[in-house]
């Protein structure tokens, strides 16, 4: 048993932390949220500094890493609040092509993803299907040796910046049959497909995508038609595990402001860092953010097991992380003061993206009875 | 990172598995209540551990200890747990043993230790004062010289199972004058000494856990002091954090998890379904099965620090928190689970010698308010915030 990282994870951590403290600090994320195209200088970085080949296959230019490195990348990226759509295109995106994408596939993306110049939005959610995987209604009807798409996806993170959509379609069945799912690798550009693009709560950029018969040929189907939905309830758990170490990284943040924040403001000739009451508070957040290091750090390991226990080392660290994040992000706007409710402090940005994270693949109660569900499955 | 045991941690754990499976007194497996046991009951397994060489795992091999890696040492706790030991007592082998392999003189080592590691003597804590309880620099208890001798009086209270101690370790105050912490010296007594009255406590399951000493002109010689006078308080905040380390109780908590499940499939719900498909109870089980996950993977993240020499720091004051947090969580939930057969009580009025309901009801509620006591004992969990709060967040 052994808690370290590899020489080639610290390396990241550090190249990455240096690049954030000086291109990427507060102010200066503020200015590019600004611009339409600053995202594109990031983005090339992120290619330079290997992040976004670390974890892709070898054989498809990348450097054979894995949910590991993914998680020391995503818990940085929580830290500097990263809105660049990493986690679609590189664990998403890529995850689909690596589970379910034929050779030629691969060649074909996943060497782009690699050297920066495919960008890939997963078009999951519906307008009526929350957060349940199986609920499809958008359908790919068979037309010749391709298919035609036609429905409406909701929230889909990253669009904006996406050249390609990674859709999921019903090919078969009723709209929440598990059968009949396939997965679909689109252009963006693809005659017919629409999108209104909006910022979201953490000033992450996403869109509602309309796909209005929209002519695709053989090769964008990724995988078998019908049965594509084990292929997305595991590159949803890995979308999870990165976007849980991510909330570590923003939970880390707010406990560190906030204890800095305490020691120096002052109030009743003294700095509110010595009132018991906050401390004890501040305690609790530091216990949450280590908790939830445990708890993104033990799904992480356990992404390579079998789906159940996969499926619930995910869920259990999704239920503690969606907890501990909200006590974390509120208390931290609590002892900020009336700072804390302010767009120019720091610590409110990292209370909007943990809330924005709880809210992406399932909250806690949606993961509350998935855990459950499996483990009555695994006991019976 | 790699969380899965090696070969040779595999064998480790078969062999010590064997072992428990062997040697554990059947008669005694499964216990829980402390109410139900004898003195003996209490000795039986620190006893076969002692022969073995296994009963203070903790440690310096010189001393007595195992050599077991941190990991070997989690395999330990839980193949105990597993096999549903009483384990031994912590005020000999976690408290006062490590003290005195640590500040003791070699003449001391000499006579105490064997007895600790061989279960032979039993040991008692004399730390808390009816005045000082989370504030224990503030006790009273006097330590006067005269000659190669201390004359001791005061009261000493919370002293569990003190009943049954030969011996005891005494935090008491040799200087008046100086500063709360520097006047303290640590003692360790002879219980049979002329002047110490022991007086059981009765507590809220009707047992006798724990209890006053009263201590009367007891004349201790010098030589029982443990490292120099005045210094006494090194040596007891180095045994609470000794004390903490294992406080989480994880592997306990883990089996008393399979309990509370075996339980609920037993126990039928409201809508005549069994209990463990109760949407409500299954959310809190669900709930406290993560948290316990956490806890687990946070304690090892802390051996592993350990393993690599790092010791165990102020962090362990949170397992001490989120451990004690569950035990208690556990005993509420077993209690719920229980139903109405938790409400009779043979234990208030002293005997336990028949159950009402099934097997597992009648110590539900003794357990739960006996439990309590987790998050006030070694420190209440304030004191742990305020420690965590000073040694690591600086505030």
């Amino acid at each position: 048993m052994n808690f370290d990282y590899t020489d080639e994870q610290n390396a990241i951590r550090d190249s990455l932390s240096k690049w954030a403290q000086q291109q990427y600090d507060f102010d200066k994320r503020r200015e590019a949220l600004k611009s339409e195209d600053a995202w594109k200088t990031n983005w090339a970085t992120f290619a330079e500094l290997g992040l976004l080949m670390a974890p892709l296959p070898e054989e498809y230019g990348g450097l054979g890493g894995g949910p590991l490195d993914v998680s020391v990348v995503a818990e940085e990226f929580g830290k500097a609040l990263v809105v660049e759509p990493y986690v679609p295109t590189v664990v998403i995106g890529a995850g689909a092509l690596k589970y379910a994408g034929s050779a030629a596939q691969k060649e074909e993306h996943l060497n782009a993803i690699a050297g920066g110049e495919r960008i890939i939005a997963f078009a999951q959610a519906e307008p009526k299907s929350r957060w349940a995987l199986n609920d499809v209604s958008t359908t790919a009807k068979k037309d010749g040796a391709g298919y035609v798409l036609n429905g409406q996806k909701a929230v889909v993170i990253g669009a904006p910046q996406a050249d390609h959509l990674l859709v999921t379609a019903r090919t078969s069945g009723g709209q929440r049959d598990a059968k009949g799912i396939s997965l679909f690798l689109v252009s963006k550009s693809a005659k017919g497909v629409t999108t209104r693009d909006y910022p979201t709560m953490d000033d992450t950029r996403a869109a509602e995508v309309y796909f209005e018969n929209v002519s695709v040929g053989a090769e964008a189907l990724l995988g078998a038609a019908d049965g594509a939905l084990p292929v997305i309830e595991r590159i949803v758990d890995e979308a999870n595990a990165a976007y849980n170490h991510e909330a570590v990284g923003c939970m880390r943040m707010m406990t560190d402001l906030t204890r800095e924040y305490a020691k120096t403001r002052q109030q009743f000739g003294k700095p509110i860092a010595t009132f018991q009451v906050l401390q004890h508070r501040m305690v609790d957040m530091f216990m949450a953010a280590e908790e939830s290091y445990s708890m993104a750090l033990r799904a992480t390991i356990k992404l390579g097991e079998s789906d159940e226990e996969r499926a619930k080392a995910v869920s259990a660290a999704k239920v503690s992380i969606g907890k501990h994040s909200r006590f974390v992000g509120q208390a931290a706007v609590q002892i900020h003061g009336g700072m804390g409710v302010t767009d120019e402090m720091r610590v409110g940005h990292y209370f909007k993206r943990t809330t924005m994270l709880d809210a992406t693949f399932g909250n806690v109660d949606y993961h509350l009875r998935r855990f459950t569900a499996l483990n009555q499955k695994s006991a019976a | 990172m790699d969380l899965n045991f090696s070969p040779e941690e595999i064998a480790f754990r078969n062999e010590v598995r064997a072992f428990i499976d062997e040697n554990y007194p059947k008669r005694l497996k499964g216990k829980v209540l402390r109410e139900d046991l004898s003195k003996e009951d209490f000795l039986a397994w620190h006893k076969i551990l002692g022969k073995k060489g296994w009963s203070a795992p903790a440690w310096p091999k010189e001393y007595g200890g195992t050599g077991w890696t941190a990991t070997q040492r989690y395999i330990w706790l839980e193949e105990n747990a597993r096999g549903e030991t009483i384990p031994p007592l912590p005020f000999g082998i976690s408290m006062v043993g490590p003290v005195i392999y640590t500040f003791g003189t070699p003449e001391q080592k000499q006579r105490h230790l064997p007895g600790i590691l061989s279960g032979e003597v039993w040991w008692a804590q004399g730390y808390s004062e009816p005045g000082a309880g989370s504030d224990l620099a503030s006790l009273k208890t006097r330590a006067v010289r005269e000659g190669d001798h201390y004359i001791i009086n005061g009261q000493k209270t919370w002293t569990t199972l003190g009943q049954h101690a030969d011996w005891g370790f005494f935090l008491v105050r040799t200087d008046t004058s100086a500063k709360a912490q520097e006047g303290i010296s640590f003692l360790l007594i002879d219980m049979k000494s002329p002047g110490v009255t022991v007086r059981p406590i009765k507590l809220l399951d009707g047992g006798y856990e724990v209890n006053d000493v009263f201590l009367e002109n007891v004349k201790v010689p010098v030589d029982q002091r443990i490292y120099e006078e005045n210094k006494g308080w090194t040596c007891a905040k180095f045994l609470l954090a000794h004390e903490r380390a294992g406080i989480a109780g994880v592997a306990r908590s883990k089996r008393n998890v399979e309990r509370l499940k075996s339980i609920a499939k037993a126990e039928i719900g409201d809508d005549g379904k069994p209990l463990i498909e109760d949407d409500e109870f299954q959310r809190k089980l669900s709930e406290l099965e993560i948290d316990l996950s956490a806890l687990e993977m946070t304690e090892l993240r802390t051996l592993a620090r350990e393993q690599a020499g790092k010791g165990p720091g102020p962090e362990s004051s949170l397992l001490k928190i989120k451990g004690t947090e569950i035990q208690q969580r556990l005993t509420e939930l077993t209690l719920e689970a229980v139903g109405n057969y938790a409400q009779p009580y043979p234990r208030g009025l002293g005997g336990n010698e028949f159950a009402v309901g099934p097997d597992y009801s009648s110590a539900a509620a003794p357990v739960y308010f006996n439990w309590r006591k987790a998050s006030i004992y070694g420190g209440s969990n304030e004191i742990q915030r305020n420690i965590i709060a000073k040694m690591v967040l600086g505030l």
